[in-house]
Parts: C-alpha cells; structure tokens; sequence
C-alpha cells in the first residue's frame, strides 16, 4: 500500500486551518495527491480536467440567480419580514420546524432540489426566521446571524435525512450496487425501509433544538424589558 | 429533447454575461474567473467525449484551466457589496407596493419543478420524451429558472437586462465560494483515483479489535463520519469503509444485517456532512450566501444535531443489525 497519496489529505487540514483560501488549497491538495501517487503530468491534468467536467452539475443552481437578484432588488425579502409580522402565531420555532417537516417529506418523495440555499433559504426563509425571532423584541446582530445560520442548518438537515428513504436515490441505489458486486442480492425498498428510524430522529432532535432556541429567546425577554425599564 | 446539456449551456451563458460585465468596468480576475469557469458548461460534453475516446488535450488544458481558477480565487477578494440606507428604504417601498405577488416567481421555481418532473414522462414530442427522463430533476429545474423569471419580469416590469445584472451582483457576492462545491468533487475523484480511500481504510481496520462487534461497529460509524469528514461526501466514504470494516468484518465476522448496516450507515456519513467545511455547497456556500461574517456560521448551527443523530444512529444499528 502508498501511504503518501495521505499527504493530500495533510494539504487540506493544514489549509483549511490556517483559512488559506479554500480553492486554492483544495487545488494544490489534488496535485499533492497526484504527484504523491507517482502520477505523470499529463495523467494527472487529464484526471483532474475530467474529473472538475463531470461534476459541473455542482453549479447548476446559478441558473436561480438572476431571477432571485431581480426578485430582491424588488424588495422580496422585506416582503418576507412584512408577511410574517401578519401572523402573530407563527412563532419561530413553528416557522421552522414546518419547514423542516415539509422538507424532509418532499425529500422522501425524491424531490430534494426543488428547496435549497439559493431558492429559499436566502430570500425567503433566513429573513422570516430574523423576523419571527424579533417579534416580541429586539434581537441583537449576532442574535440575527445565528437565526440566518439554524435557517440553513434546518434545510441540510431537512435534506439530508429524507433523502434515503427515497428509493430511486442515488444513496440507495449506491448502497444496493456496492452489496450487488460483493455477492449480496437486496431490494432496494428494503435498503430505504431502515432509513426512516434515522428520518425520526433527525427531525425529534433538530426539532427540539429549534424550540430550545426559541426558549431562550424569550427568556431573554424579560431581562431586556427591565434594562429597558431600569433606564 | 431537452437534455441536461442544454441547462449547462444556459449556465455558460450566463458565466459569461457576467464575465463581460467585469469586464467593462475593468475588473479583470473577476472577468478571467468566471470565463474559464463558463468552459465546463460550454463545452464539457465535448470534453468527457474526446476523454472517452483517447483525445486527452482537451482534458489536460480543462485541468491547466482549473489550476488558473484556483489561482485567481486566491487572488481575488470576495466582494461584499455596500448597502446604502436609500437602498434599504427603496426596497422597502418596493416591498410594499408590489405585495404578496412577488412571492409568486420565488414560489414558482420550486413548483414548476414538481410539475415538471410529475409531467415529464407524459410529455413527448414526434414519438421521443421530450425531457431526457434520467436527468428529470435538473433540466425541470433549470427550466423552472427560466419560467420563474418570466413571471418575475412580468411582475416587475423590470428589462431582461436588469435580472443579469442583479444575477451577476449575486454571483460576484459568492465569488470563489460559488466554485468550491466543483473543486472538492474533484478532490473527491482525485482521492479516489490515487488509492487515499485504501490506505485510511487499512489504517482503521489495522487498529480495531476485531473480536468485539460493539468496537466494530463503532470504528464502522466514526470511520464513516471521518472520511465524510475529508472528503466532504457520504457516497465517497461508503465504499471504503464498507469494504475496509463494514463487510468483512461486521457483516461476514459477526452476521449484521447488511441491508440495516448500509441504510444507517450512510445516514451516518450525512452527520459527518453536517460537520465538514469541505461539504461546501451545504456548509460554506449559504454561509457566504446569507452574508454570515463566520464561514463556519452554518456549521456551528448544525454540530450540535449532528453530534446527537451520530449518537442515536450507533445506538440503532446495536439494536437493529444484530437481530
């Protein structure tokens, strides 16, 4: 066995614990990686444009963009704020933890790219999460942030653990090929069936960490409320 | 029929619009990123087909170009544009006289893609499907935008022009973070190819005592957490340590469940996702997207459920696997 292909991987933790930029770290770990292994240049250029080719879906959701810009400069995310100010009962957690629930059933049904970063969480989720979290008081700036970032936080993990239980994706076909080539014969319903006590978990416990949030929140209301009277 | 192809032409197109618009004001790294960035959408069919084929220039000149890119990213600063209190108050004002419509073209992509994708296996064109049925999701997607953003310039009465530049303002926002997701996927190929998986796989099972199935199944899961970990991917990690730990010693030694074992255990990769900066299209892009100063914001959001969910899925597999 070459162990020296590892000093790749060396590349990264270095790079990306000295904040380098993460391209370029991610780039030169490659060559490392490929010289290491006793590659020829052409071998390794050939490898590496290939490889960056076939993985160009990765940028597909550039194609919201425009639309998404245009929507915001039009003001769609104040939109967001005002809409949620019009309903008093949407709590932060309620907000969430719907979302979270209706994303990891859209996964289940294969439908995992329909919600995302770039189509909902940036222009309209992360703002009505700072809003419901600001309805009863002002929150601070980093108050703000961490609600923008549990917004994020909800959509990967909403993602995330629906997506197994869908038969036809790519994780379960994944799982049904690789036992496939060693001699083991499953159904890939029966693969995806053992996905949904994870499915479970994942929404009990990020769920109970949204309400968790939003408890502190509004214990920290009272507090600012006698500052507030204090002065 | 509409192949996926023809939605990464659209995103080719698109790169270079806004590598032409830096042009013009004379930002040139920016101008040069995104014109070599547009040439795997161009032309990455012609690519990977002359790959195939044994032609290996213009794969070599794609990796000369990707080096270029990485150089660039480093070069360039990400752009944080300013936001003036009139902008603020413009849109606000904008907010308020457009209303709920302009949820509509926002609400569209998400909903034009179902449809799409619900409508596509009956939707034919002279005998031949009209979308290439393997590639539904995408190419309902990338139309999806495109139906979108016809609502949205009906709704605004806003020129074409102006959603390419507000769509450019975003992209050079993201800068270098719009790339790294396609970077690390090269990595991810590169690690593969020079035997990376091999080696930390026979490194994990040297170290583990065999004869105890709890040991074992714990190596099993944190190996599949690490190696998500450093590589960024569940699907990358599931292989090796399936065929490093999992089968041969779990599933041949000591008769777990293979179809329980591989469902949670890739499940238990996803938590190792959450965990990683290297998973950047899910942990550094909506950190940059979102304007968060920490582009670990996300991940610090996250580790907590990760952490818990890694818990319970080894807890589930020592009551599942071995029944």
């Amino acid at each position: 066995m070459n162990a020296w292909p590892l000093l790749g991987v060396a590349v990264v933790v270095a790079g990306f614990a000295l904040r380098r930029n993460p391209v370029l770290v991610v780039v030169i770990a490659g060559i490392v990686s490929g010289v290491a292994s006793g590659m020829g240049v052409g071998d390794l250029l050939a490898l590496l444009g290939t490889s960056f080719a076939s993985n160009r879906v990765l940028l597909l959701f550039t194609l919201t963009l425009p639309v998404i810009g245009l929507l915001e400069r039009c003001g769609l995310r104040e939109r967001a704020r005002q809409w949620i100010d019009g309903f008093r009962r949407l709590s932060l957690a309620r907000l969430l933890v719907s979302y979270l629930a209706m994303r990891q059933v859209l996964s289940m049904f294969g439908l995992y790219d329909i919600a995302g970063h770039a189509q909902t969480v940036r222009p309209l989720l992360a703002p009505m999460a700072e809003q419901a979290a600001a309805r009863d008081a002002p929150i601070d700036e980093a108050t703000r942030l961490r609600m923008r970032a549990l917004a994020a936080a909800t959509d990967n993990v909403g993602r995330f653990f629906g997506e197994d239980v869908f038969l036809a994706f790519a994780g379960v076909l994944l799982i049904q090929r690789f036992f496939d080539s060693q001699g083991i014969h499953l159904e890939p319903f029966a693969i995806a069936r053992w996905a949904v006590p994870t499915a479970i978990a994942a929404f009990v416990i990020h769920g109970l960490r949204i309400v968790w949030v939003q408890r502190r929140l509004a214990r920290r209301k009272p507090a600012a409320e006698a500052t507030d009277a204090a002065r | 029929m509409l192949r996926v192809e023809h939605i990464y032409w659209l995103v080719g197109a698109f790169l270079l619009v806004a590598a032409f618009m830096d042009a013009r004001v004379k930002r040139w790294s920016a101008a040069a990123f995104w014109a070599v960035l547009s040439i795997p959408f161009l032309f990455g069919d012609a690519i990977l087909a002359a790959a195939q084929s044994g032609v290996r220039w213009p794969a070599q000149a794609m990796g000369v170009g990707l080096i270029a890119l990485g150089v660039l990213a480093a070069r360039g600063k990400l752009r944080t544009h300013e936001e003036s209190p009139e902008d603020d108050a413009r849109r606000r004002a904008s907010a308020s006289k457009f209303g709920n419509p302009l949820f509509v073209p926002a609400l569209a992509i998400p909903l034009a893609t179902v449809a799409l994708v619900l409508a596509a296996p009956h939707l034919r064109w002279n005998g031949a499907p009209l979308i290439e049925p393997t590639q539904a999701t995408l190419i309902s997607l990338g139309v999806a935008c495109i139906v979108a953003l016809a609502i949205g310039m009906r709704i605004t009465r806003a020129p074409f022009a102006e959603s390419l530049r507000e769509g450019r303002r975003l992209l050079d926002a993201l800068g270098w973070a719009a790339l790294l997701p396609m970077v690390l996927a090269t990595l991810g190929s590169v690690f593969a190819s020079t035997g990376v998986g091999d080696a930390i796989a026979a490194i994990v099972g040297a170290t583990i005592p065999a004869d105890n199935r709890f040991a074992c199944l714990v190596a099993f899961a944190l190996g599949m957490v690490a190696f998500t970990v450093i590589m960024g991917n569940a699907f990358a990690a599931f292989p090796v340590m399936m065929a490093g730990v999992g089968l041969p010693l779990l599933v041949l030694k000591h008769g777990a469940n293979p179809a329980v074992l591989g469902a949670i255990g890739m499940l238990t990769g996803y938590c190792g996702t959450l965990l990683t900066p290297m998973a950047a299209n899910f942990n550094i892009v909506p950190a940059v997207l979102l304007e968060l100063p920490d582009q670990y914001g996300v991940i610090r959001a996250q580790w907590p459920t990760a952490l818990i969910l890694l818990a319970v899925n080894v807890l589930l597999m020592w009551l599942l696997v071995f029944r």
